[in-house]
């Protein structure tokens, strides 16, 4: 059931940012970032809570996923940290996946090329 | 031609621009995106199968689709599911592996420090300084909103 | 005075620079398209052995440079000056094959309409009694032109439907004092024009308005009409640029639906190809008018042609600062027998 879930909501997240991709002149960039803060506001209003409940990994993968992670640990941070928390809270408990995405890459540069598209 | 003003030429212009097929390529992005999603699922439940709590399963699912979509952009693959799936394939966080790998790898031979190391944000920095600044706002109004308490 | 002027933007030469020889090399995708037949050099691989794509796309400009002078029966001592350009920054194709060939240099940048701006400039030289040969040439690299101005090969962005697909090629064409044809009768530089379109991808439709103001004046000078010409081929004003230059011409009062074509719609299947709007880049016109066209006009298919290419002269750095995408267009009549 949750593989279904996760499906249906995360395919949905990524149509309602087809549909802005297609009708406007904003790069995937654009999309991105935007996507990330609203994830970040929601995560802070507790609205992206249940969803991530409800969807697990088709409301984590995605990148408002990613906004919700952020805030959620910030406000952990700083209720536990003070101001010391609320700064350092999103950038640890996210530090996983960026450091990943840092070696990662680095990595695969060494021992690949781009190739051509055809 | 000469008696159009800018405006009315965009305005023009806009009309001879085919739409495009919105829902072929909602459909697509549909499909490849919540299949990238239920790749993360059986991550997630594997994860806990191996007795992980929540939080290790959340960064360790992340890692693991972030090292997917690193493999899969540096076996060149994963520009054809962004050309195929569009939002489907940038907005999971495969997609944001893929915006660092790619110019990482294009940019190898302008050299390691100011090619690979330099250009790996190019796309993926605006999301770390966005994200963690929008994060740390929410910290701080958090603690503006409760210290009366 | 100058007496060879026409009009308020055209020169008609009175000692027509002739063609002698010309070059065309291109990537696997263009040897897959419509014109595979026409070009000298299909590459199988687009590095063509090179480290970087940038190193490549100067190598194929040297041996198209090369080429165009051995198929003219020449060597490098005859050719007086070597005219060209490029897409990348600081025009680094043309200069690295220009220290390669060793003549004096005139490095352009028209970005796509470098190829007939490149022979505009040479055939002024050599009508003027400058020169007795010389050679214009360009190029352009898919992959080298996406990292400039796109994204990196492997990012996963779809490409909008109004996007041009960057031609990987070189062409060279060798002008004479003496020859048999075709000739370079009458030139019309163009002038900028910019309406404000800030969409880089959407080239096409940022250059028909250089294109329609260039093929006016064109026409307004020599006072030819469009059915005087064989043949009319813009450079990549690709699907959405060839069909306002048709509609708006149609609204001036000239009739191009019979003979107009660009060369980024010939180039490519569009649809088998997936290169949606057509093809662009500077080789784009180039080795269309260095194969193609070149070639049929030695057959006798056409015997005179108007060839404009096309040029969008913003940078990624003007694109990031929003500021529109300034058009040009040259054009050049070419004729197997000089009236």
């Amino acid at each position: 059931m949750e593989y279904l879930t996760a499906f249906i909501v995360g395919g949905l997240i990524c149509v309602v940012g087809q549909i802005i991709l297609d009708s406007t002149s904003l790069t995937p960039a654009h999309i991105i970032v935007t996507f990330l803060i609203i994830g970040v506001i929601l995560g802070a209003l507790g609205i992206y809570e249940p969803i991530a409940k409800f969807a697990e990994a088709g409301a984590t993968i995605p990148i408002p996923g990613f906004g919700y992670a952020l805030s959620k640990a910030a406000i952990e941070g700083a209720k536990s940290k003070g101001v010391l928390g609320a700064f350092a809270g999103g950038l640890e408990a996210t530090a996983g996946a960026i450091a990943a995405a840092v070696i990662f890459g680095y990595v695969t540069a060494l021992i690949s090329y781009p190739r051509s598209k055809s | 031609m000469d008696n159009m003003t800018n405006k009315e030429y965009q305005e023009y212009l806009k009309r001879k621009i085919p739409k495009p097929d919105y829902l072929n390529n909602s459909i697509r992005a549909f499909i490849v995106g919540g299949t990238i999603c239920l790749i993360g699922q059986i991550v997630r439940n594997m994860l806990f199968r191996f007795g992980f709590n929540e939080k290790e399963v959340v960064t360790g699912t992340a890692i693991i689709m972030v090292f997917l979509g690193s493999l899969l952009t540096g076996l060149g693959i994963y520009d054809k599911i962004g050309k195929f799936g569009g939002a489907g394939a940038a907005i999971p966080i495969t997609g944001f592996a893929n915006s660092i790998v790619a110019p990482a790898m294009e940019y190898k031979r302008e050299g390691y420090l100011f090619g690979v190391a330099a250009k790996m944000f190019t796309i993926a920095g605006p999301v770390l300084v966005y994200g963690i600044g929008s994060s740390i706002i929410v910290g701080l109004l958090y603690l503006i909103f409760t210290a009366g308490r | 005075m100058a007496v060879k002027r026409i009009g308020k933007q055209t020169i008609k030469f009175h000692n027509p620079p002739s063609i002698i020889g010309t070059s065309s090399i291109v990537g696997p995708k263009e040897g897959d398209g419509p014109l595979r037949g026409y070009f000298d050099i299909v590459l199988e691989d687009d590095t063509w052995g090179q480290k970087s794509f940038e190193k490549a796309e100067a190598k194929m400009q040297e041996e198209a440079i090369k080429l165009a002078i051995k198929n003219a029966n020449l060597s490098v001592d005859n050719i007086q000056f070597l005219i060209s350009g490029d897409l990348l920054n600081q025009i680094i194709s043309s200069s690295y094959t220009a220290r390669q060939i060793g003549i004096p240099y005139f490095g352009l940048y028209g970005a796509c309409s470098t190829m007939t701006e490149s022979l505009c400039i040479g055939a002024m030289i050599i009508d003027g009694g400058f020169a007795d040969n010389v050679v214009c040439a360009t190029s352009s690299h898919f992959s080298s032109a996406e990292r400039q101005f796109r994204f990196p090969l492997e990012y996963g962005a779809q490409r909008k439907f109004s996007s041009q697909w960057t031609v990987t090629g070189a062409g060279a064409t060798v002008l004479s004092a003496n020859g048999n044809g075709p000739y370079i009768t009458y030139i019309t530089p163009g002038r900028i024009k910019d309406y404000g379109v800030t969409d880089a991808s959407n080239m096409g439709g940022a250059m028909a308005p250089a294109a329609i103001d260039t093929l006016l004046q064109h026409f307004e000078d020599t006072g030819f009409t469009p059915q005087d010409y064989d043949l009319i081929v813009s450079g990549d004003l690709g699907l959405i640029g060839r069909r306002i230059v048709i509609d708006m011409m149609k609204k001036k009062g000239y009739d191009l639906s019979e003979n107009y074509t660009d060369c980024g719609i010939k180039i490519f299947d569009v649809v088998e190809q997936d290169t949606h709007a057509g093809g662009s880049g500077c080789a784009c016109s180039a080795v269309v008018l260095n194969g193609y066209i070149y070639k049929e006009m030695k057959k006798g298919t056409f015997n005179r042609v108007l060839v404009m290419s096309t040029g969008a002269l913003h940078s990624p750095i003007s694109t990031l600062q929003g500021e529109s995408v300034p058009g040009i267009a040259h054009a050049i009549t070419l004729e197997n027998l000089p009236r």
